[in-house]
């Protein structure tokens, strides 16, 4: 859907800093522009529970990070995720990819299309669902908008193919 | 591993406690965050990980250390919370922040829970061999890593090995304490988490 020069020039725009990340086979494919762009700096991390607890570091001395995971990490995350963003309540911006959601052709069935958006309403992120290239300026609102209520969000990426 | 014969655990942060420098941050969790704030007023950048998400300390020390890269951070942590998120080791060592400092507290047990044995160690296995985790630090990339078990060796190396190049790996054998209950937060979180980012801008590096 996106170039990984679109998400790197978004992300230098709205100020991120730090992108940590787990890759998937869609968000991966942008790790290379964020690496390259000036001032933003990829921290690849082991799991997506460490991703919440480096941006909530990150958070706490001065840097503006942004977590992008695929929607198995956002499982993946969760006593990280509701610490960071419920016992701390720091307003880490995420991006997650939603496996399989334009195409399920290598996973039929693919259960992440029936756990993803209840599990982000279960821990109260508000979420923006981003289907088309045409609704980049959607993610750039709601991060906004969440970093001027000083609360976290998530723009949800659907992608095809697994 | 076994933490028999070990070294008290508020006697090893008593060392810490010697040797941070001001605008030194120091993140505590579980055991150690209860001995901490045992030892004195709090610092105002302290960072007492309590609440925590088990496991997480060392990878928010390490946000902390990558935002400001020329502030010293510590960071205290179990060896049941190590084992719970071992590749931190490797995220850290990818990044390789030369200001931060990782202390593992082995005890070999779930302390704040009872004292089980941790699958790691002795008596936690089989073959009552223990998982060493200075080991796990150097094959995880990490080349400035020390291991103390006495007190007053760790006393006696603790400059140094403080003061190598980071990051800095410090496992110390500590010795369960007999009933230890876990560590109360000490204060309302989003206030804390408020100060203690403003400590953090204000002395800025």
């Amino acid at each position: 859907m996106f170039s990984g020069e679109q998400i790197a020039a978004l992300f230098a725009e709205l100020g991120v800093t730090h992108v940590v990340t787990v890759p998937d086979s869609t968000i991966g494919k942008w790790g290379d522009a964020i690496a390259r762009a000036n001032g933003m700096h990829l921290v690849r991390v082991c799991r997506e529970g460490e991703a919440w607890s480096v941006a909530a570091g990150l958070h706490f001395g001065g840097a503006r990070p942004l977590v992008l995971i695929q929607c198995t990490g956002l499982f993946e995350s969760g006593d990280s995720l509701r610490n960071v963003l419920h016992d701390w309540k720091l307003p880490i911006f995420s991006v997650i990819g939603y496996r399989s959601f334009l195409n399920q052709e290598t996973l039929p069935g693919d259960s992440c299309l029936v756990f993803t958006e209840p599990v982000l309403d279960a821990w109260k992120i508000e979420y923006k669902l981003i289907t088309s290239e045409s609704q980049i300026g959607t993610i750039r609102e709601h991060y906004r908008a969440c970093l001027a209520a000083g609360k976290p969000g998530a723009a949800l990426i659907a992608e095809g193919k697994a | 591993m076994s933490g028999h014969g070990a070294m008290d655990p508020g006697g090893a942060l008593a060392v810490l406690r010697e040797h941070r420098a001001s605008g030194d941050v120091v993140v505590t969790s579980m055991g150690s965050a209860r001995e901490w704030m045992a030892m004195g007023p709090p610092d105002p950048l302290d960072f007492v990980f309590v609440p925590s998400s088990m496991g997480q300390a060392p990878s928010l020390a390490l946000g902390i250390a990558l935002a400001q890269p020329a502030r010293r951070v510590f960071a205290c942590n179990g060896d049941g919370s190590m084992l719970m998120n071992l590749g931190a080791l490797v995220t850290i060592s990818a990044e390789s922040p030369r200001n931060l400092v990782l202390i593992v507290f082995e005890n070999g047990v779930y302390e704040v829970t009872g004292a089980q044995p941790t699958p790691g160690s002795a008596r936690g296995r089989p073959d009552r061999r223990g998982v060493h985790f200075a080991e796990i630090a150097r094959a995880c990339g990490w080349t400035s890593v020390f291991r103390y078990r006495e007190l007053e060796e760790w006393r006696n190396a603790a400059s140094e090995s403080i003061g190598a190049v980071g990051p800095v790996f410090i496992a110390l054998e500590v010795a369960p304490v007999p009933g230890a209950v876990g560590p109360k937060s000490p204060g309302p979180t989003v206030e804390r988490a408020r100060k203690f980012r403003e400590a953090l801008r204000q002395t800025n590096r």
